[in-house]
This record gives structure tokens, C-alpha cells and sequence, in this order.
């Protein structure tokens, strides 16, 4: 803090009795170059990486450069990647695929941390088996499911489960209706165990004498889920669902490991996938900008719709 | 243990007890399967031949095992730059994650400057934009830094640098720090500590727990990311691990891919088997309680 040090000398060096509001001024200026001094490097990070790469962004979807030369262009970029044969497709992709990990991803980890909670034994090694696939690194879990599980042949893991059954196997990525449904079970895998776990520390704070009144009451098992464990734990419930789809509208890994990008017919692309696509294959970074602005506009609208209706429940 | 869903007194008698531990074993059963099933299939899947793994149905234990995937996956993959380059970039990222942001979580909590609000408001914003929505932007910063026009690309700081804007752990701290009773800072100053000195010998020592649990966020993080690293470090010499076992996965053979990615995830399982309860818990104190 080179600001502090300077300045710290100088009211101990003045011989006449200055006046006290100046000193306390200079004490006050003094900690506040302090603290900023403090503050400096993280308000550096995030104005060069978030702050100013937000306006960039916005910027760049309405200008275009070619050949180092910057020329706005209105809503050029937007038109193009509008006009783009991929983009509708892409959103439905990314819908669709949001809505099935909603139903998957969303609910499946709610049931699996009210059954954890009940549970008085291997507790801890079961809370571990849930949070492991998280701790891996997505690519070397996709290429797993790549290779080993979606394999076609009755080699695969998947279809050999589904042949041993006597039930009919699967061409998983191969097959455009399946490529969605294959990406969500693998994500799904991959990402619940936060949910789990976030899950279960929400239901231990649900004050016990509830259960207990509710069973009073003759409420049997389902009725006390649904009176009493959802709506206590209904403001996580509501903020992980928002969460979720945030981060499942934005599938970018599953669709470029395991369908190499684009997918059988073009079933596996996605709005980040064609923000790839155009930025950094088309050389159209600017046309990304454009998508980029496109996504996030799209999902403030989704969250302020949310906001409202859940807000509206209370 | 307070009472939950199922009273604990059903649990233990007759009928209520025959069920609690027929489910217990199916679920424990279930989830070993499920979620280390997969796990186990590629370890020992990678240890197989390529005709073994062709053969259907196929088999649950590699009939006669051999290290040749691996140790092609090691070989030519160059796995051990890979992995000393993510190491490096993680180290990098803790150390600077630990500076900055515990300075900024400082100043926001103890040393309150003017305009601090405005700037924590700031910076919580950001939690806000998902992360798709900046990629282009930022990765036009890295190109080409304002002001200083120097481009990053194949530079760590492409990677420590971004790490820092983290509003998540900034928030962390902050929250630890408020915890600490303002009368330890006030004490401090008055024995005339310097804020650098207070932070040092005072509220650091304490808050050893939470510096814990950015540094792991912190590894994991850098060693989870995909889509940043493979803008940034477009170098054969510079890549991450999983960025490297993308650029190799076309032209290799899928065994050799998959003995490569089981060796990319040996060192987040360790970490995660020694650390699973500051992990568990810093996730979930950090989103509940908020």
C-alpha cells in the first residue's frame, strides 16, 4: 500500500495543531485508499473478465470486423445468425433438452435426498457414491459414455443391461430421437450430486416436531412430502429448478464429445454449441456476440417470468 | 438425530424394521451400482484388448488384462505435460484466487471503503450472466488486452487471471469475515496493527477452514474446465488435460481415449476422497445459508 505509507507521515510531521476536522478528513481519505488498495486487484479481474467483456459483448453484436477493420453494421449480425439454418433447430434442441433434464435432473435428486435423509446408516459413503461423478472432469466422464455405454453393438454397457433383459437395445447417439435422451441421462449423471447434497442439508434444517404433528393428523407418507417437506424446503427448490435450467440452457460439452458437435441430423446441437460454431470455426465473432446477446436476453425473460410467478405464490 | 419423514421408532419394530433395512440394502446396492458401475467399467474396460471389448455379450472381467492402453495413453498423449500444465494452471489459480480475493472479501467485510457496496453489488451481478454469454467477449479481452494490447493466448495468466472474478468466493469469504467479531479488528488497530498485519496474523489464522474451500473449488474448477482452456491455450505445448485428450480422442484408438481419461480423473477422485468433507460442506453452506 505505497497510497497508505505516503500519506502517513505527514500529520505526525505538522508542528502546528492543525484542525481536527482536517485530520479526521485526511484519517478518512487515508482508509479509504486503504481499503481500495485492498480492493484493487479483484476490481481489476473483474472489470477486464465480466464488467467490461458484458458491454463488449453487446458492442460487438452490432459491429463487424474484417480484416482488422471495425464497421457497425445494425442488426446484420442478428439477421445472419437468424437466417442461420441451424438456429431454430438449436434452440429446440436446447429446449428440449432443458426440459428433460427438468424432469430428470430436477426431480429425480429430491427423491434421492428424501430417501438419503431417512436413512440412519451408510449415510456417508452413500452421500460419497452421489458427489463422485461430480468431481470428475466432464470430458473423461463423456468419453466413458461415449465409447463404453452408448456403444451401438450389444458390446456396449447399455445395451448389453438392455439385451440381458430381453428388452429391445438402443443406437443412443446414433439415432436422432435417442441423442437427446442419451445426453441427458450422461449430464444427469454427471451433474446431481450438488443437487443431492444441497437437497439434503435444506431437509435437515425441517424442524422435526412438523413430521410429528402431521402424523398427528393422520397424514400418511406422501401427504407429509407434500405438506410438510415441500413447502419447507420450497425457496431452494425454487432458486436449484432456476439454477438448473440456467445451466442446462447453456449444453455445450455433452453435444461436442458426444455427438461430436452437430449430432445425427443435426439432433444434438445447441445454442452454445452454434455460439462455437460461428466464433471460432465461421471466423463470425461478432455473429457470436450477436447469439450470445440473443441467450442471454432469453434467459433474463425466462428468469423474470419465474420470479414473478413464484413470487406470486406467496 | 431429530426426527424426519418416517418417525424413528417405526424403524425399529417388527415390519417397519424388515423394510427399512430391505431398502437400505437395495439402495446401497443400487447406488454402488449406478454410480460406481461406470467407474469400474472404464478402469477395467481400458485394461481390455480391442477384440475383448468388441465381444458381446461383453465381459465383466478383462480375461487377460494388459497395461498397453495406458500405456500408449501415456506415451502419446504426452499425459505427463498435460497433466504438469493443469496442475501448474491450478496451483496459479489457488494462489491468485487466495490473494486477490481474500484482500477484496477484506476490504468489502473489515475496511468497508466508500463505494464498497456499490462494488460488492457489482461483482454479485455477475453471478447473474451465465457464463456461454461472455465467452466471445472474453475471449476478444485475452486476444487482445485494452490498454495494454497484449494477447494472452497460451499464457497462464489467460486462465489465474478470470479465475480471480469469482463472485462466488468473494461472497464466501466476505461472510466469514463478517463473522468475526468487529471488537478483534478494533483491538488490532489499537495496538496499532496495520490492516495488511491484521488480515495476516489475525483474521487469516482463523479462517483457515474457507481458505480451505475456495483452494479445492479452486483445483477442481480449473481442472473440470473445458470450453475456456480450449480457446485460450490452443498450443499442443499449453493444453489441459482434458483438452488434450479432445484434440487426440479422432485420431486414437478409443481404449487408448478411454485409458487416457481415466488417468485425467485419478487426481480430482483423490482430492475428492481426502477432502469429501470440506467439499460437501462448503457446497452446501455456501448455498444455503445465504
Amino acid at each position: 500500500m505505497p497510497a497508505a505509507t505516503a500519506t502517513a507521515p505527514a500529520p505526525a510531521g505538522a508542528v502546528a495543531p492543525a484542525p481536527p476536522r482536517i485530520t479526521k478528513n485526511r484519517r478518512k481519505l487515508q482508509d479509504n485508499l486503504t481499503g481500495h488498495a485492498f480492493l484493487i486487484g479483484a476490481v481489476l479481474c473483474f472489470g477486464l473478465f465480466m464488467w467490461f467483456p458484458m458491454i463488449r459483448g453487446i458492442v460487438m453484436s452490432f459491429q463487424r470486423t474484417r480484416r482488422g477493420v471495425t464497421t457497425w453494421v445494425g442488426w446484420d449480425n442478428y439477421i445472419r445468425i437468424i437466417e442461420d439454418p441451424s438456429f431454430w433447430t438449436a434452440w429446440k434442441n436446447t429446449f428440449y433438452f432443458t426440459a428433460l433434464a427438468l424432469i430428470l435432473g430436477f426431480v429425480a435428486p429430491f427423491f434421492v435426498a428424501i430417501l438419503l435423509n431417512e436413512f440412519r446408516h451408510a449415510k456417508g459413503y452413500l452421500r460419497i457414491l452421489v458427489y463422485l461423478p461430480v468431481m470428475l472432469p466432464p470430458a473423461s466422464a463423456l468419453y466413458l459414455f461415449k465409447y463404453y455405454a452408448y456403444d451401438p453393438s450389444e458390446a456396449g454397457l447399455f445395451n448389453a443391461i438392455l439385451a440381458f433383459f430381453n428388452l429391445p437395445t438402443s443406437e443412443w447417439m446414433q439415432s436422432p430421437t435417442m441423442t437427446m435422451p442419451a445426453m441427458v441421462i450422461a449430464s444427469t449423471w454427471m451433474n446431481m450430486g450438488g443437487a443431492v447434497l444441497i437437497y439434503l442439508a435444506a431437509l435437515q434444517n425441517i424442524p422435526g416436531d412438523l413430521y410429528e404433528a402431521a402424523e398427528l393428523d393422520g397424514a400418511g407418507l406422501w401427504k407429509r412430502i407434500w405438506h410438510v417437506t415441500i413447502p419447507q424446503t420450497r425457496l431452494i427448490l425454487a432458486l436449484l429448478a432456476m439454477m438448473q435450467i440456467v445451466a442446462t440452457m447453456q449444453l455445450f460439452i455433452e453435444p461436442l464429445i458426444l455427438a461430436n458437435g452437430a449430432g445425427t441430423q443435426d439432433s444434438a446441437t445447441s445454442v452454445a454449441y452454434l455460439i462455437y460454431q460461428h466464433g471460432f470455426f465461421q471466423n463470425d465473432l461478432n455473429g457470436a456476440a450477436a447469439l450470445g446477446v440473443i441467450m442471454l436476453l432469453v434467459l433474463a425473460a425466462f428468469s423474470a417470468v419465474y420470479l414473478r410467478l413464484s413470487t406470486k405464490q406467496d | 438425530m431429530s426426527r424426519t419423514l418416517i418417525s424413528h421408532a417405526q424403524l425399529q419394530r417388527g415390519r417397519g424394521r424388515f423394510l427399512y433395512w430391505a431398502l437400505l440394502g437395495i439402495i446401497v446396492t443400487a447406488f454402488t451400482l449406478i454410480f460406481i458401475g461406470p467407474l469400474y467399467w472404464m478402469v477395467t474396460g481400458a485394461l481390455k484388448s480391442g477384440q475383448e471389448l468388441a465381444q458381446t455379450p461383453p465381459t465383466l472381467f478383462p480375461r487377460d488384462p494388459e497395461f498397453t492402453n495406458y500405456i500408449d495413453a501415456w506415451n502419446n498423449l504426452n499425459l505427463a505435460k498435460l497433466l504438469f500444465n493443469t496442475i501448474y494452471y491450478a496451483a496459479g489459480a489457488v494462489l491468485f484466487q487466495l490473494i486477490l480475493d481474500t484482500a477484496a472479501a477484506y476490504a468489502l467485510s473489515k475496511l468497508r471503503p466508500v463505494f464498497g457496496n456499490v462494488i460488492l453489488g457489482a461483482m454479485l451481478a455477475t453471478l447473474m450472466i451465465p457464463a456461454m454469454v461472455l465467452i466471445v467477449p472474453q475471449y476478444q479481452t485475452v486476444i487482445s488486452l485494452p490498454v495494454l494490447d497484449i494477447s494472452l493466448l497460451d499464457s497462464p495468466f489467460a486462465i489465474w487471471l478470470p479465475m480471480v472474478a469469482n463472485a462466488f468466493n468473494i461472497f464466501l469469504l466476505k461472510r466469514f469475515f463478517d463473522s468475526i467479531p468487529e471488537e478483534i479488528m478494533s483491538a488490532a488497530f489499537m495496538d496499532g496493527a496495520s490492516p495488511l498485519r491484521t488480515l495476516w496474523s489475525i483474521l487469516l489464522p482463523m479462517s483457515r477452514p474457507i481458505l480451505g474451500v475456495v483452494s479445492i473449488f479452486a483445483v477442481t474448477a480449473v481442472w473440470k474446465d473445458f470450453l475456456w482452456p480450449l480457446l485460450v491455450m490452443p498450443s499442443q505445448e499449453t493444453r489441459t488435460v482434458s483438452v488434450g485428450i479432445y484434440a487426440f480422442a479422432a485420431g486414437t484408438p478409443q481404449n487408448v481415449v478411454v485409458a487416457a481419461s481415466v488417468i485425467a480423473a485419478v487426481p480430482t477422485v483423490i482430492i475428492f476422497l481426502i477432502f469429501q468433507r470440506n467439499i460437501m460442506s462448503g457446497l452446501t453452506t455456501g448455498s444455503l445459508k445465504g
